[in-house]
């Protein structure tokens, strides 16, 4: 069989195919070439072999078949087939081969090799792709690599460990001892690897951080001789000596002095020469001053150092190369949190950058814009961030949509300027904003009673404009339904009021619902707004017509609702003007918002069939559409905890007593055998908890929650002194009617950002005549400080009947929350 | 960490890949393509450094990238790398190659992708930097390639009878073979051992 061709001859062919076909050709003939080379075990030429195989890989084309052979090269005594072999296992094989196993016999005789390199070669494999397993298996040779006194193999056997404790972190105490004097080291690449190797210690395990925070001086001393030390031609990089260096001990120097004072302060001093020592001029000196400025503000520095490195990123944004632009964005966002006056100072530059043309910038520029927004600056911050709105590219846009709406929702100085702001969003980006986004401005629209005709006449003048853009039509046609007896009528004071007449504002909502823009949901939303103006406008006429029209559309969600409308105009007639008045101002719970408008939109129509009841049932449906949803969410149900039981009544007294600060000691009734729930668990919290409260409990007054049909329900507050974040609230039911009321279950929901957890419940019955009461503990958990508001809902059965209710409770005394 | 490293030319043809992380060899080649699209979009005068492709761990990890002639250097790092550290480490490696190949051009790293792995193996392991030092990095690289060629070689093949027996290997070798005008001195038979 002729020797197989040369690499350098295979690439030259290669590179004469003209097509992927060619080439693809070309590489199969010469894959089978290889092939029965391997197979005829040819020692000789196997590193060739391989070595085209590896090109052929790289190229994209499969080359499993190699594997084998990359350890027989390996196995070989000659250092070309070695050296072949570990760059084909690097390249070819990964710990998911069980092949790669029967490296590990080979690399261990290898590290072992009186030649450096091939040691050298078999560190490199093993620090690339050694699998957990081998890693365990040749630790302790790395670890005794790592003492050696050779620095070409230290510094390779030092990247190895970090490696060696990626893969197998319980190794990490292995290479403690041998770390001991590798920073008196004076070869930089050691110098530069052990740092490397103390930094992952470091990271991973916080004992190490604490040991080896004794070594700060010595890492400070280093990189003063880095900084002193004159013009070293061998580790010199643009003028300055071994940058590389320089970052990483800077880097080391941010994990060990954080939150720790000791460190920090023995750092002061050197990171303040090398911010004012460093030539700015290259990337060089940039680079470390950005490590620097980082650094600076990761560990506990003085104020001074601080404002410092402020400055150096408000210098470097002014900086003409982007590079050094974009890094300081991103430091700045990073501090923004802590050092939120400082960034103020430079708003102006990270606004300017808004309009730069890179595209990596702008982005950073707007998530920094978006975070230095705040009461004062919203207006003109406002005005810039809708310009760069108008003019950003279309990946942008939602985000900052959506960022300028959280903006505005935060800090708007008025109510007209918030509407103005919105709309202004939506006719600029109105195709890319969220879609909650819609009910959200809805919502907030009917809240602001006083701005309702300026809101409906704005929007009906973006609707003339332009009806492409969903959500503005969705918002607009809305409104108009809500509203357009103030559009007609021409009642604005904030604007000039503009003429318009019923028919007009008919056909702007007919052209929608014809419209080829319009989405299924928007001609809803006409359709919708349509039929309210029946009972604003006085043209019903028009509007019987447009809705029985679409009475045969084939959209069937159109055409139900223009069946429900028609069957208003026919024989609900007297409902009509009930069911269509104007809505009441929705409320915001935390975030369920647009789950509540959603519902109300549902509510009007489907009630027009079946309930008899007026429009105001809608809240309370709400109400318990809300309760419902936050009890899903929250998993809030009562908890029945299975402990073991105990003699109810005697116990029940006791606790009622001591557990407590109930008012009212009648005893619990015989009916205590049926308790299902011991009074074990409220024993031990009442008495173990006892001495956790502090005589805040006494300052808190007791409310009452509810009190309907003879049930009274009153909450006792106490603060939980461990966690000031932890409310404890004691419910006492009682019952004034004649009857006992049985199967008493209360439930309770809080918005989301609350945690509510309710203990068992003293008993299931509440004694008739306030001869007794129900106890039960809830403890909330308030970490945002929030004003706590809480939805209850109470099922009992009274003289055999079932009753249900709901109420919620908002008047909670500020010393319970707060 | 460094999680990959790529070269390639202004059409998007590897000349080098190396991945420090574990990817299937389709994800390799797609991570190529991608990145050479993200890469190749990018105008003159913007910064060098862009988020990762989805293949690569998205936002995450960042391309740093350098574009010298007809090639782009791009490494893919993560988070806990400096990014002006990385753009001094490309331009190192650029010209420790060019002093390895003598104004190093596309076609040397074509055909030479072997030679240009070791100096990479000798800059960076296992995903993070090794060495810094040109002279350092050369020092070593030349030695291992004269023990090489000591050797003969990958492309060395048996054009005389005579080479045959040097590459056997046989435990006992005559010090000196003296055949003709050919002198082959053999080179310390323990550090073979």
């Amino acid at each position: 069989m002729p020797a197989p061709i040369r690499l350098r001859e295979l690439i030259r062919t290669i590179r004469t195919a003209r097509t992927q076909a060619e080439e693809r050709e070309m590489i199969q003939k010469e894959c089978a070439a290889i092939r029965s080379s391997f197979r005829e075990e040819d020692n000789t030429y196997r590193c060739r072999n391989v070595a085209k195989l590896l090109y052929m890989h790289m190229l994209g084309y499969p080359a499993h078949f190699g594997q084998l052979e990359c350890l027989k090269l390996i196995a070989s005594q000659k250092f070309t087939d070695k050296r072949i072999g570990y760059l084909g296992a690097m390249l070819l094989l990964d710990e998911r081969q069980d092949v790669h196993l029967l490296m590990t016999n080979c690399i261990k005789n290898d590290l072992n090799h009186s030649t450096q390199y091939v040691q050298g070669l078999a560190l490199c494999t093993l620090g690339c792709m050694g699998s957990s397993e081998m890693c365990r298996d040749l630790a302790g040779e790395v670890e005794k690599l790592l003492k050696t006194s050779n620095s070409y193999l230290r510094k390779k056997a030092a990247l190895c460990a970090v490696h060696v404790i990626r893969k197998v972190p319980e190794l990490m105490e292995m290479f403690l001892p041998a770390t001991k004097n590798l920073l008196s080291e004076k070869n930089h690449g050691v110098l530069h690897t052990s740092v490397v190797l103390l930094t992952e210690m470091c990271e991973r395990s916080p004992d190490m951080l604490t040991h080896f925070r004794k070594l700060v001086p010595q890492l400070v001393r280093i990189l003063k001789n880095l900084i002193m030390s004159g013009y070293s031609p061998e580790h010199d990089v643009s003028g300055i000596s071994d940058p590389f260096l320089q970052v990483r001990i800077l880097r080391l120097l941010r994990i060990l002095g954080k939150s720790d004072d000791d460190s920090s302060e023995a750092m002061n001093d050197i990171l303040a020469q090398v911010a004012t020592n460093t030539e700015t001029s290259k990337n060089v000196g940039n680079a470390i001053l950005y490590e620097t400025v980082l650094t600076i503000m990761d560990i506990k520095s003085e104020s001074g150092l601080r404002v410092l490195a402020i400055n150096i990123l408000g210098r470097f944004l002014l900086n003409n190369d982007k590079n050094i632009r974009y890094v300081a964005l991103t430091s700045l966002l990073k501090t923004v949190q802590t050092d939120h006056n400082a960034v103020q100072r430079h708003r102006s530059t990270i606004v300017d950058c808004l309009k730069d043309l890179d595209v990596s910038i702008k982005r950073r520029a707007m998530e920094l814009s978006f975070a230095l927004v705040n009461g004062n600056n919203i207006r003109g911050m406002m005005k810039e961030l809708l310009y760069f709105l108008d003019s950003c590219d279309p990946d942008f846009k939602a985000d900052c949509a959506s960022g300028v709406f959280l903006a505005a929702e935060k800090y708007a100085p008025s109510k007209r300027w918030h509407i103005d702001t919105i709309m202004r969003v939506l006719t600029t980006a109105g195709s890319y904003v969220r879609d909650d986004s819609v009910p959200n401005l809805i919502q907030l629209i009917t809240n602001s009673v006083e701005m309702h005709a300026y809101t409906v006449q704005r929007l009906y003048k973006a609707l003339l404009d332009d009806i492409s853009q969903q959500p503005l039509v969705q918002v607009a046609s809305w409104c108009i339904g809500e509203y357009g007896d103030l559009l007609v009528s021409g009642q604005c004071e904030e604007e000039e009021p503009i003429q318009v007449t019923e028919d007009e504002v008919l056909d702007v909502l007919e052209g929608l619902l014809v419209s080829n823009l319009s989405a299924p949901v928007t001609r809803g939303y006409s359709l919708t707004a349509i039929m309210k103006l029946s009972t604003r406008f006085s043209s019903v006429n028009r509007i019987k017509k447009v809705v029985s029209i679409y009475g045969s559309s084939i959209d069937v969600e159109l055409q139900q609702r223009a069946v429900e409308y028609n069957a208003l105009f026919k024989k609900y007639d007297h409902m009509r003007p009930a069911l269509l008045e104007r809505m009441p101002i929705m409320e915001k719970t935390a975030t369920n918002g647009p789950t509540e408008i959603v519902q109300t939109n549902g509510e009007t129509e489907s009630s027009a069939l079946d309930s008899k009841h007026p429009p105001s049932i809608t809240q309370p449906t709400n109400q318990a559409n809300d309760l419902l949803d936050l009890l899903g969410g929250n998993d809030v149900p009562v908890i029945q905890t299975a402990l073991p039981t105990k003699p109810a009544s005697a116990g029940g007294e006791l606790l009622d007593l001591l557990g407590d600060l109930s008012l009212s000691g009648g005893p619990t009734p015989a009916p205590a055998p049926s308790v299902p729930i011991s009074q074990t668990p409220f024993l031990l919290d009442g008495l173990s908890s006892q001495p956790l409260f502090n005589d805040t409990a006494a300052g808190i007054p007791p409310m009452t929650a509810y009190n309907k049909n003879g049930l009274k329900i009153e909450f006792t507050f106490e603060r939980s002194n461990p966690n000031p974040n932890i409310s404890v609230i004691t419910i006492h039911a009682s019952n004034s009617t004649e009857a006992d009321m049985t199967d008493f279950v209360f439930q309770a929901a809080v918005p989301k950002t609350f945690q509510l957890q309710l203990l068992s419940p003293s008993s299931n019955i509440v004694p008739a005549l306030n001869q007794g009461s129900v106890t039960q503990v809830i403890r909330v958990l308030n970490p945002q400080k929030q004003q706590l508001r809480m939805r209850i809902k109470l099922t009992y059965t009274l003289k055999g009947a079932p009753v249900q209710d709901l109420a919620e409770v908002n008047n909670f005394p500020p010393q319970s929350w707060q | 960490m460094i999680k990959a490293i790529l070269i390639f030319n202004n059409h998007g043809k590897p000349r080098l890949s190396k991945f420090y992380e574990h990817y299937t060899e389709d994800t390799e080649q797609q991570i190529i393509r991608e990145t050479f699209h993200l890469v190749s979009k990018r105008d003159e005068n913007v910064c060098n450094f862009l988020e990762g492709g989805m293949l690569i761990g998205g936002s995450d990890n960042k391309l740093i990238y350098r574009h010298y002639a007809t090639l782009y250097f791009v490494f893919c790092v993560d988070s806990s790398e400096s990014e002006l550290g990385i753009l001094d480490l490309i331009q190192v490696f650029v010209e420790t190659l060019d002093k390895c190949f003598e104004n190093v051009c596309e076609l040397d790293l074509i055909f030479h992708v072997d030679k240009v792995h070791n100096i990479l193996a000798e800059m960076v392991m296992g995903g993070m930097v090794l060495e810094t030092n040109m002279n350092e990095i050369i020092t070593q690289v030349d030695a291992q390639n004269k023990m090489e060629k000591s050797e003969a070689g990958i492309a060395g093949a048996p054009a005389r009878a005579v080479s045959a027996v040097k590459n056997m290997n046989l435990p006992e070798m005559p010090k000196n073979i003296n055949i003709g005008d050919i002198s082959i001195k053999v080179p310390n038979l323990p550090s073979f051992k």
